[in-house]
């Protein structure tokens, strides 16, 4: 769990810190003493070169203290020229009163959004489709190579109850919400690159106002299925002794040996708390988003980070503090969708363990029930404590089943 | 898979419910933002 939780504040550290600043190389020294500090040529050059600049000169405005005499050559501005104002606008320094509309109405010029989008449109697109595709062409490896894991006793025909009926309940409806939400989420994403071209404007506008709908709508049966399996199944959750023995066997994935394993094993534990954090914080951002300009939290999160210094653990500058509403919808908008690529490709990887990938797992989610040899290969320690309680019950196992052996 | 069945019949449930409690509350941008005189319906 504590390596979970450590993988989550790494990502939580580095992804918005991509869209926050251009990566590469230092800014370039630009000597600007020709122009009295102002813009030269050889800004406007590098930026058109894709060069980075640092544009912390322009953020020096005029200052009406100083200006000129109103009988002077320039005494009329108020110490400010019309550059300034613009450069002011631009970012954010200006300032602007407004009768309606509140601070999102007082953003005149939105600096951040070409960056966002460029960002959308490119890397976020372009790596969350390659990471799908990735886990995808894994999983069809490793079924080449392992095939199928089978169950190596013959059935018993005895079954034992692994999830209630409210447990399963839980369990498809947060899968069934997750599916619709990421074929919708990857819609929004990705139709107008994919879909467009092919099947024309009309009929991918058409996809995306329906598939909005859904998004929004279906993210409640997400959000309140996420809080269900937390509650049924944190406490089986927990790190115990046997996941270290489960992980140094692989799982019994690669190899012949089965680790012991109670209700759940390491590798669920960690399916498990990759969908509560994940899911958590991609509920957070989607709520955000949902009530738009309402829940900023990147500008006090950066604040917490920058406080806690893990701009230095990557050798960044520190997080913008100051952020204006439309740019926390940015970083919010980016933020879901990097988590739930991350989430969807752990997802995937998950339904094909609990379907192509094991014999009989599907069981434990479909009928409720699995055959004792099933618990016995996958959940040994399981399968004890649940023959001890019906021992200690009186209860027997439904049988028309073979003798014990 | 009964249970399946119930879990997808819920999503569905819920995302009527919220659909039409979201627009009572009017929930989005053009309800919270802008004014009548500024969109065109």
């Amino acid at each position: 769990m504590l390596r979970v939780i450590l993988a989550f504040v790494v990502i939580l550290g580095l992804a918005p810190v991509s869209l926050a600043q251009e990566a590469g190389a230092p800014p370039v020294e630009i000597d600007r003493s020709a122009t009295g500090g102002a813009q030269t040529l050889e800004d406007i050059l590098a930026r058109q070169r894709g060069e980075r600049v640092d544009t912390e000169f322009r953020r020096q405005f005029g200052d009406p203290d100083s200006a000129a005499g109103i009988a002077g050559q320039l005494g009329t501005l108020g110490g400010a020229s019309d550059p300034d104002l613009w450069r002011a606008l631009r970012y954010g320094e200006a300032d602007v009163t407004v009768s309606s509309g509140g601070d999102v109405a007082k953003v005149l010029v939105q600096d951040g959004g070409m960056a966002w989008y460029q960002f959308r449109q490119g890397p976020l697109l372009t790596y969350g489709g390659y990471l799908l595709l990735g886990m995808i062409g894994l999983l069809a490896l490793f079924f080449l190579a392992r095939g199928r894991i089978r169950v190596d006793a013959p059935a018993t025909g005895r079954l034992v109850v692994r999830f209630n009926a409210v447990e399963r309940f839980a369990h498809w409806l947060l899968a069934g919400s997750f599916i619709l939400l990421g074929v919708t989420g990857l819609v929004v994403l990705m139709g107008r690159k994919f879909i467009a071209p092919y099947m024309g404007k009309d009929f991918n506008s058409l996809l995306l106002t329906w598939s909005k709908v859904i998004h929004n709508n279906v993210a409640w049966a997400f959000m309140l299925a996420l809080v269900m399996v937390f509650v049924f199944w944190v406490v089986h959750n927990f790190p115990s002794r046997h996941d270290l023995k489960w992980i140094a066997q692989f799982g019994g994935i690669v190899g012949k040996k089965h680790p012991p394993a109670k209700k759940f094993n390491a590798g669920q534990k960690v399916i498990f708390w990759s969908v509560i954090i994940l899911g958590a914080s991609i509920s957070a951002s989607g709520l955000s988003l949902l009530f738009p300009f309402e829940m900023p939290m990147f500008a006090k999160t950066f604040a917490i980070m920058n406080q806690w210094g893990m701009n230095e653990w990557v050798g960044m500058a520190p997080f913008p503090e100051r952020l204006s509403p439309q740019e926390e919808m940015q970083f919010a908008q980016a933020w879901h969708a990097i988590v739930a690529f991350v989430l969807m490709a752990i997802i995937i990887a998950h339904i094909y363990i609990g379907t192509l990938g094991m014999e009989g797992a599907i069981d434990a989610m479909g009928s409720g029930e699995v055959d004792e040899a099933w618990a016995h290969q996958h959940h040994s320690l399981w399968l004890e404590e649940v023959k001890a309680k019906e021992a200690a019950t009186g209860k027997t196992a439904p049988s028309d089943a073979t003798p014990a052996e | 898979m009964r249970a399946m069945l119930a879990g997808f019949a819920a999503i569905v449930l819920i995302g009527v419910a919220a659909h039409f409690g979201m627009q009572e509350i009017g929930f989005s941008s053009q309800d919270r933002s802008a004014g009548s005189a500024v969109r065109l319906e």
